[in-house]
């Protein structure tokens, strides 16, 4: 069985949390204890029908305010797939929490509330969606019983959207489904009141869709995370480079440099507690003993000597500004990308992007709260890195304020 | 598991979750001065300590165990934990609730529903403190409760141990910011994206050896709540109204006798098991009298330092 992550976004209100205990609920992934503690919470809310929502807004406050501030992941299974969803808030101060849930999705729904229509919320997260190079969106048209289950207004909004979708940087495959999602309607089981659409409903969608975006089968990368040297009566010679793999394959006697040294060698053994592996690729965590001793430690990274990736100091990225705090300019950072962490300056601000236009800004690019834009870097050692949009792994990076130690940005280096 | 070669497309999702955890794992062995992993002898932290060996080995685990001891303890959790640290040569740290009891830094409950639960976190943050330790390590999995879909798999705690729910530091890729000050820590979870099925479809692949307390067994128990309660450790003292009686019964969950309740079941072996929890009702926390004492016992328990 594989693992399908994927997360959902819309504005407040739309009925993301609805949706989500609805699947839950459909699928049988929710428990009796579960189900109980939301009747009785609903009971003290008021609440006419039991609220699936409660069952994704976990903190006191969300409860309170009957909205979703941080991302709650949610699990379920279908004898097809294992799910992961993350389930993110669409109030514009939470956007960095929107971010995290997506920055790991392979795929995106696009919640839409079918009396509204795309609003600027749908144009903002879809900005984000493409931009984090989610390259599969569904796109949820829900509360159609509000609007008489009418194809027309579903019509209407699809074409909207793709209309709007067909502007953005990235190409993202779109798959339009209307729902009614507190009544069930093209959740789990085909919608009695919309025979007009002759689509799958969402669970068979999510059941069925090829995703592996995101990852590079190619180009092999392995960043060190750690050295393992038992220097053990039993091991006394035992060096391996411990990972997990971000990019392509390694065979055995596979040639390898690394970097930053430039040194190559040949892969001697890919070792793991349960016996050796002939080939190991990504996502597996697995450590990596060469012929040849060099000097490797964290930080460095092991690349199929055929296919380096880029290497420099001077990068250009799109990011995103999660801090209160102001964006810098010659503000200095430190950045950690893959297991490496430099030192940052900025050195240019290029534009800021107006998300509900698509505009680029280069007159102010003063990186507020929630900001999106492109900036200029020099980092105190060079990085070995791909384009995001070849690698999500080597193509990311954070930067971490270094006096509060938040994580002030996501980057994503250009290629 | 064995060793299978497997195409990207279809690695299975246990293999995945499991590249996940080690990953995780060595982050924090890498990221962190003086990590400790949580070991409660519970069925998490031991997938959690099985996950440790293999992300270092050959080498030893480069970390303790750590186990916080309410002094309530089922005998075969602690010979277990033993067993696990004289085989893997692993060094374990021991902070005991009582410790903090005689102190006067933690107040114990009175009254029949008493439980060291709570006062645990008092004791935690005293281990942690002692030991200087900057990471804890624990098996908490994002499917158990609500409170924990929320958390972050490195999540921050300040100098007083709390976490922040509203305010949590994004988690972007797999990128991991364990960056703090001086006297905060780090609680670090591999196991966020595991969920109670997994972990005992993993325990079956891996053959990975459970207490007996898992499956079946007869044992005298009473009712409280949804749960049947241990009569026999002498924790739990049944009231008048409780009846005492012998029944065929696992434990789901284990953790400090006094608030974990068995359920009947005849599973015996693993595959019995992981088919009844496959058909099973209700969450494994369902039996945990610690969750069921309000709506949000868990949040508060967790901004206070809690596991
Ligand atoms: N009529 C109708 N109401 C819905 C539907 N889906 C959600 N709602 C309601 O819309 C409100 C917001 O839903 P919620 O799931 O909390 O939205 P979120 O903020 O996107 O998570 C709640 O009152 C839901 O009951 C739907 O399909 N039809
Ligand atoms: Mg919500």
């Amino acid at each position: 069985m594989d693992l399908l992550r994927f997360s959902t976004c819309g504005s407040v209100d739309d009925g993301k949390s609805t949706l989500i205990g609805r699947l839950l609920y459909d699928s049988k992934n929710i428990f009796e204890d579960q189900l109980e503690a939301m009747e009785t919470s609903s009971r003290k809310r008021g609440d006419e029908v039991v609220n699936l929502a409660l069952l994704t807004d976990g903190l006191k406050a969300e409860r309170e305010q009957g909205i979703t501030i941080d991302v709650a992941y949610r699990y379920f299974a279908t004898p097809r797939r294992k799910f992961i969803i993350a389930d993110t808030p669409g109030h514009i101060q939470y956007t960095r929490n929107m971010v995290t849930g997506a920055s790991t999705s392979q795929l995106a729904i696009v919640l839409i509330d079918a009396r509204k229509g795309v609003i600027e919320q749908t144009r903002r997260h879809s900005y984000i969606v493409n931009l984090l190079r989610i390259g599969r969106v569904v796109l949820a048209v829900n509360k159609m019983d509000l609007v008489d289950f009418d194809e027309a207004v579903y019509r209407r909004i699809v074409a909207e959207y793709r209309e709007f979708a067909a502007g953005l940087q990235n190409s993202m495959e779109i798959t339009a489904i209307p729902l009614a999602a507190l009544h069930g309607d093209n959740i789990v089981d085909a919608s009695e009141n919309m025979s007009w659409y002759g689509g799958p409903t969402l669970l068979e969608h999510l059941e069925s869709v090829e995703v592996a975006d995101g990852i590079d089968h190619e180009d092999a990368r392995f960043p060190v995370q750690w050295v393992i040297r038992p220097q053990s009566p039993e091991h006394p010679d035992f060096r391996g480079y411990a990972g997990r793999i971000a990019g392509g394959r390694f065979r055995r006697g596979d040639r390898v440099t690394a970097l930053p040294s430039g040194f190559s060698s040949v892969i001697k053994s890919i070792h793991t507690a349960d016996g050796d592996l002939e080939e190991a690729f990504v996502p597996l965590s697995v450590a990596l003993t060469l012929e040849d001793e060099i000097d490797i430690s964290r930080g460095d990274m092991l690349v199929s000597s055929d296919n380096p990736p880029q290497h420099a100091s001077e990068i250009s990225a799109i990011i995103c500004w999660f801090s209160e705090k102001k964006l810098l300019p010659r503000g200095k950072y430190y950045l950690r990308h893959t297991t490496r962490e430099v030192q940052a300056l900025v050195t240019a601000l290029d534009y800021k992007v107006n998300i509900n236009t698509l505009e680029r800004l280069d007159e102010d690019v003063n990186f507020s709260f929630n900001d999106i834009g492109r900036i200029r870097i020099r980092t105190s050692a060079p990085l070995f890195f791909d384009a995001y949009g070849r690698n999500r792994q080597t193509g990311s990076f954070i930067l971490i304020d270094a006096g509060t130690n938040e994580t002030v940005a996501a980057g994503m280096i250009d290629g | 598991m064995s060793v299978e070669i497997v195409t990207p497309i279809h690695l299975s999702h246990l293999r995945e979750l499991e590249s996940e955890a080690i990953f995780v794992l060595r982050e924090t062995a890498a990221q962190f001065e003086n990590p400790g992993l949580l070991f409660s002898g519970g069925k998490d932290s031991i997938v959690m300590a099985h996950l440790a060996r293999k992300a270092f080995h050959p080498a030893k685990i480069p970390f303790p165990l750590v186990h916080v001891d309410t002094g309530h303890n089922f005998p075969e959790t602690i010979a277990y934990r033993d067993q696990f640290v004289r085989d893997y040569e692993a060094h374990l740290v021991v902070g005991y609730v009582q410790d903090s009891i005689d102190r006067g830094t933690a107040v114990e409950e009175t009254g029949p529903t008493a439980s060291r639960n709570s006062i645990q976190t008092v004791t935690l943050l005293e281990t942690i403190e002692k030991h200087g330790f900057d990471a804890m390590l624990g098996g908490g999995r994002r499917d158990e409760e609500k409170a924990r879909a929320k958390e972050r798999f490195f999540s921050h705690r300040d100098a007083f141990g709390q976490w922040e729910p509203k305010n949590q530091r994004p988690e972007l890729w797999n990128i991991f910011n364990g960056r703090k000050a001086f006297g905060e820590h780090f609680r670090v979870f591999p196991l966020s994206n595991w969920t109670e099925m997994d972990v005992w479809q993993y325990i079956q692949a891996e053959n990975i050896p459970l207490p007996n307390l898992y499956f079946s067994h007869p044992r005298r128990v009473f009712q409280r709540g949804r749960a049947w309660l241990d009569a026999e450790t002498g924790f739990v003292s049944p009231q008048l109204d409780e009846v005492v009686e012998e029944r065929i019964v696992r434990f789901r969950t284990i953790g400090d006798v006094t608030c974990t309740g068995a359920v009947d079941s005849i599973a015996s072996s693993l595959d019995h098991i992981v088919a009844e929890v496959a058909a099973a009702r209700q969450t494994e926390r369902g039996t945990r009298a610690d969750d069921q004492r309000s709506e949000t016992a868990m949040e508060d328990r967790k901004r206070e330092g809690y596991f």
